[in-house]
């Protein structure tokens, strides 16, 4: 009887931890669904487009949801640094939460867009750095580099950012890519400048898109 | 290539070649045709003849469900028809002795009040004529002599006694109409008693017309009789159309459920934790909807509404009622819980409409008359829980219907595919007969030459018997 009772323990204890295995493998938190950073370009030649930022930082936050991971960051002369990251957080899984933070993160953006100061230098490989650092860190299901910038990247002496990124699975948006009057005297200088981009984008793993159109936004973010 | 230079001479050569080869090979080759498509269709017969009998099992087998469960159901039927009688008789005839005795009591103080209304008319004729001949005495004899006015005293008394005679007449008949008027009352109340009882034992009769019906149902039923199995497969039919009908209505109410407390839900388990590929939120959203419909089974169930689980119907009464009550109660709780989901729901949709307003740059405004839907949701969340309760009963006879229509939809299936095999054995063996044909036809020309020099020589075999025939006369 001991011995029949012992093996009926045992067959008990063999489908508790069973379960347990199937509960924690089938209840665990998934990652987040999806983690975006938007680098503002804050360069003398750019920070006329701020306004239009805030918006963009408005309409991702309508749009992400509850566990999703939203970033942003100004490009400035070094930005590959803490200094310039005006908020990263992850949204709570409850929507009220999310919510209230959405809305404190709403306020922030505004204020910034109020103070912000004009950087004498762009240094956007930096911030592309800093983005891909933090979407590593947190694991979302899919990560997003925003770039409101004209993608004119203009280094203090002695920066060095000519070498390759690791942004694979990474998808990198150049959003509003004004054109620069340089660009107007000869086009390609602009063609150039975003291929060039492009190149580097999908040498380190990642994908490129443009949108000047905001109102393409949602589309091609499809978030 | 036998001749490069003409490939028509070539594949006329090898045509040649072919025919002769089959003509040589003619009597294997037919052999091989006519067993290889005798062998096949033989195989196909077999088939056949087995799916039929699959087939055949299949739809005794159904034919015996369907009698045993119209057995049950019409033995279920008459236990309630006499539960009903019983009941009828309990309520109606039980108190017959009382009623009976209120009969008697009525009866007899109708009886009384009769006796005592019994007229007695006063004898009218005879005091007439009495006074009548008093009065021509009176002027024959003359007023002034003493017998005259004796007379003449005795008219006037006797007058007088008529009066008073029709004066007590007229009391007793006051008094008789006030008996009479008291006796209507309880004229009435024995008509309603009566009426009472008639209803009663009409009922009853009724009952037991409908009892007979359903016993002539029973007693078709428990003699197999095709009528019977007809009537049966019919009503079959019809119930799993309306049951699956209202379980797919069910199925839009318990959709428009989920809808109502999954959203809310993501405030509780979170809105990012997932199982497999589902949210949890909409998990657990589901599970509470499932636990709503099996607390519903198990409130018809104990309330003997539905059969589908004996264990539930073979408990005593009162545990049946006890376990009615906690079923009632945890749907009860459920439906609060959905209640305050479903108020939930919508502040957060509010919440969320705020957001994007305040995001989009305008104020955010709540509508001056939000709370109606607000309300509404709650109450919807409150009942639909109830309402889905009623899910067990178009589930049952999903369930009990479901599996007759399946087996006979099966049985038809068999049955098509059985002559479908059949077929195409018998096409097989002509298939085989006309493939003989065929390969004559393609060496029809060797054959043609065979039957001449078969002819010559028969006919040469003629000759030469006719000449010995000549030679042997001669």
């Amino acid at each position: 009887m001991p011995i029949l009772g012992t093996e009926t323990r045992m067959t008990k204890k063999g489908w508790i931890a069973l379960l347990a295995a199937f509960l924690a493998s089938g209840c665990a938190v998934a990652p987040p669904g999806t983690g975006v950073f938007l680098l503002l370009d804050t360069s003398g030649t750019y920070s006329d487009e701020l306004t239009r930022a805030e918006t963009l930082i408005n309409y991702l936050l309508g749009t992400l949801d509850p566990g999703d991971s939203f970033g942003v960051a100004r490009i400035d002369g070094g930005s590959f640094s803490e200094k310039d990251i005006l908020f990263r957080t992850t949204f709570d899984e409850r929507p009220s939460v999310a919510n209230d933070q959405k809305r404190r993160l709403m306020e922030t953006a505004a204020e910034f867009a109020d103070t912000v100061q004009s950087a004498p230098h762009t240094d956007i490989t930096g911030g592309v750095l800093q983005a891909v650092e933090w979407l590593n860190e947190v694991r979302p299901g899919r990560k997003t580099i925003l770039v409101f910038s004209d993608m004119e990247e203009d280094l203090p002496d002695g920066y060095v950012r000519d070498f390759p990124i690791d942004l694979n699975g990474v998808e990198v948006y150049a959003v509003n890519v004004t054109k620069l009057r340089p660009d107007n005297v000869d086009p390609r200088a602009y063609m150039t400048r975003l291929d060039a981009w492009r190149r580097r984008v999908e040498a380190g793993g990642g994908r490129w898109t443009v949108i000047n159109d905001l109102e393409r936004l949602p589309v091609e973010l499809e978030l | 290539m036998a001749f490069p230079d003409s490939p028509i001479l070539s594949a006329l050569v090898l045509v040649m070649a072919l025919v002769l080869a089959m003509y040589g090979a003619r009597s294997p080759a037919h052999r091989v045709i006519q067993g290889a498509a005798k062998s096949i269709a033989q195989a196909c017969k077999l088939t056949a003849d087995a799916i039929r009998g699959v087939q055949n099992r299949l739809t005794d087998r159904t034919r015996e469900v369907l009698l045993s469960e119209g057995l049950q159901e019409a033995e279920r039927q008459i236990e309630q028809e006499f539960q009903r009688i019983s009941v009828s008789v309990e309520r109606d005839l039980g108190s017959y002795p009382a009623l009976h005795r209120m009969l008697a009591d009525q009866v007899q103080r109708i009886d009384e009040d009769y006796r005592k209304s019994t007229d007695t008319p006063p004898a009218l004729e005879g005091w007439k004529q009495t006074i009548q001949a008093a009065g021509e005495l009176a002027q024959t004899v003359g007023s002034p002599t003493a017998a005259g006015k004796a007379i003449d005293a005795l008219r006037v008394t006797v007058e007088d006694v008529h009066e008073n005679a029709l004066d007590l007449y007229r009391e007793n008949s006051r008094k008789r109409h006030r008996l009479l008027a008291k006796m209507v009352p309880t004229w009435r109340s024995m008509d309603a008693t009566l009426t009472r009882v008639e209803t009663a034992v009409t009922g009853i009769f009724e009952r037991s017309r409908h009892l007979d019906d359903l016993m002539r149902g029973y007693r078709d039923i428990a003699s197999k009789s095709h009528a019977a199995e007809r009537a049966l497969t019919t009503s079959s039919l019809t119930q799993f159309a309306t049951s699956t009908l209202v379980l797919l209505i069910a199925l839009l109410g318990g959709f428009i459920n989920f809808q109502l407390i999954a959203l809310p839900m993501s405030e509780m388990v979170g809105a990012t934790s997932r199982i497999g590929s589902l949210q949890t939120s909409d998990v657990a959203a589901l599970v509470i909807i499932l636990i709503e419909i099996t607390m519903g089974l198990f409130l018809m169930e104990s309330l003997r509404v539905t059969r589908l689980f004996p264990v539930i119907g073979r408990l005593e009464r009162r545990s049946r009622i006890r376990m009615a009550w906690a079923t009632f109660a945890i749907l009860f709780v459920l439906a609060g819980i959905e209640a305050s989901l479903a108020y939930m729901r919508d502040m957060l949709a509010a919440d969320r409409i705020a957001l994007t307003q305040t995001l989009a740059g305008s104020v955010a405004q709540r509508p001056e008359f939000m709370w109606i839907p607000s309300v509404g949701q709650m109450v919807m969340g409150f009942i639909l829980p109830f309402a889905l309760t009623f899910v067990a009963i178009p589930l049952e006879s999903f369930v009990h219907t479901g599996r007759i229509v399946l087996a006979q939809a099966t049985a038809g299936v068999l049955r098509m595919l059985a002559f479908g095999v059949y077929l195409a054995g018998t096409w097989i063996e002509y298939a085989g007969k006309a493939g003989k044909d065929v390969y004559d036809m393609i060496i029809f020309l060797p054959l043609k030459v065979e039957e001449w020099v078969v002819d010559a020589r028969s006919r040469g075999r003629v000759d030469e018997t006719a000449t010995d025939r000549t030679v042997s006369r001669a």
